[in-house]
C-alpha cells in the first residue's frame, strides 16, 4: 500500500494492483449451461505442461486463445457483448467505480479467542491464575448439557477465500495495467486477487 | 526498490529543500476559504521529520501568544506552496521534544556555525 494525493489535496491510502489482462476461453449461455457467464483465463501457461482433458478445453476455444494459469467464471447479465478471444484489461474500469475483491487472507494458524474473535480476554490481576487469555465460559451446566455447535473457540484463523466490498477505484492506468483501490485488499504482498463489480451499494 | 514505488514517483515533490530538526522553517501553506485560496505563512522549529518516501513528515513547533503550536505537514504534500529554511540550527538529537517544556530563553537553540 501507498497514498496519493486527492483533488483536496488530502492523502488517500490506496493499494496498488497490477492487473494482467485476461483471455475470454469459453462463453456460458443460459440455452447451453443454464446460466450466463463468462470463462476467462490469465497470464500464461506451457501447453507441455497441459493435461489432455485442459489442452482440448483451450483448443475448442480456437487459435487465439493461448492457455493460462487457471481458469476462472465471471458472471454477467448478458454475454452478448462479450466473444471468445477477447481480452478484457484494466480499461474496463475507471476512476469512481466501485469494485469488490477476492482473495486467500493471510494466514495466522491456530489463533486463540482474543486473536480470532476479538474476546476479551480476563484481568491481568485480581487472583487470576493463567487464565490472562483464556475465552471463559462456553454454556450453561446441566441443561443443556452440552456446548453449542458454532460456538466460538480457538482455531485455524486465516487462509480463509475473503471478499472485502465495495472498494473505490482511485486511478485506472491502462497503459501501465495498474489498478489503485482506496483502502486494504485481503492476502499478502504479490498475492493473486480477483477484481468484479460491488455486488451491493448504491451506485 | 519497492513495486508501489512506481506510483509514488508521480506524487513526490523535487523542490523540497535540505532542513533538519532545529532549524526554522517558513512554512508557506495553501489555506481554501470557500472559493478563493491565499497563502499562509507558518514559521516556526522544525521539532521531528518522520517516515520516509512519500508518506515523509515534519513537525514545526511555534509560540504564539504565549501558547504552543504545533503543525504536521507532509513533506510532499501539494498543499505547500513553498518551504523556506530561515536558520540552521545547531541540535544533537533528532527529536526536539525537549522544547515542550522550555520557554523563553530556555527554548532557544544556537544557530549551526558553518565553516566557509
Amino acid at each position: 500500500m501507498t497514498q496519493v494525493w486527492d483533488g483536496d489535496n488530502r492523502a488517500v491510502a490506496v493499494t496498488v494492483v497490477r492487473v494482467t489482462p485476461v483471455r475470454v476461453v469459453q462463453l456460458k449461455t443460459p440455452d447451453r449451461d443454464g446460466y450466463s457467464a463468462l470463462q476467462v483465463t490469465y497470464g500464461m501457461r506451457k501447453a507441455s505442461r497441459l493435461t489432455k482433458p485442459e489442452a482440448g478445453h483451450y483448443a475448442a476455444a480456437g487459435d487465439g486463445v493461448d492457455p493460462g494459469r487457471a481458469l476462472v467464471e465471471l458472471r454477467v447479465a448478458d454475454t452478448s457483448e462479450y466473444s471468445v478471444g477477447q481480452e478484457l484489461t484494466v480499461g474496463v474500469l475507471s476512476a469512481g467505480d466501485k469494485v469488490d475483491v477476492t482473495a486467500v487472507s493471510k494466514g495466522k494458524g491456530f489463533a486463540g479467542g482474543m486473536k480470532r474473535h476479538n474476546f476479551a480476554g480476563q484481568g491481568a490481576s485480581h487472583g487470576n491464575h493463567k487464565h490472562h487469555r483464556a475465552p471463559g465460559s462456553v454454556g450453561a451446566c446441566a441443561t443443556p448439557a452440552r456446548v453449542f455447535k458454532g460456538t466460538r473457540m480457538a482455531g485455524q484463523l486465516g487462509a480463509a477465500r475473503v471478499t472485502t466490498l465495495n472498494l473505490e477505484v482511485v486511478q485506472a492506468d491502462a497503459e501501465r495495467n495498474l489498478l489503485l483501490l482506496k483502502g486494504a485488499v485481503p492476502g499478502p504482498r504479490g498475492g493473486m486477487v480477483l477484481i468484479r463489480d460491488a455486488v451491493k451499494g448504491v451506485k | 526498490m519497492n513495486p508501489t514505488d512506481v506510483i509514488d514517483r508521480d506524487s513526490l515533490r523535487d523542490d523540497v529543500p535540505d532542513f533538519a530538526p532545529g532549524d526554522t522553517l517558513k512554512v508557506h501553506v495553501r489555506v481554501v476559504e470557500g472559493n478563493r485560496q491565499r497563502v499562509q505563512v507558518f514559521q516556526g522549529v522544525v521539532i521531528r521529520r518522520q517516515g520516509s518516501g512519500l508518506r515523509e513528515t515534519f513537525t514545526v513547533r511555534k509560540m504564539s501568544f504565549g501558547v504552543g503550536v504545533e503543525r504536521t505537514f507532509p513533506v510532499h504534500s501539494p498543499v505547500l506552496a513553498k518551504i523556506e529554511v530561515v536558520t540552521r540550527g545547531d541540535v544533537r538529537r533528532a527529536k526536539l521534544y525537549y522544547l515542550r517544556e522550555r520557554t523563553g530563553k530556555a527554548a532557544k537553540i544556537k544557530e549551526k556555525r558553518v565553516a566557509r
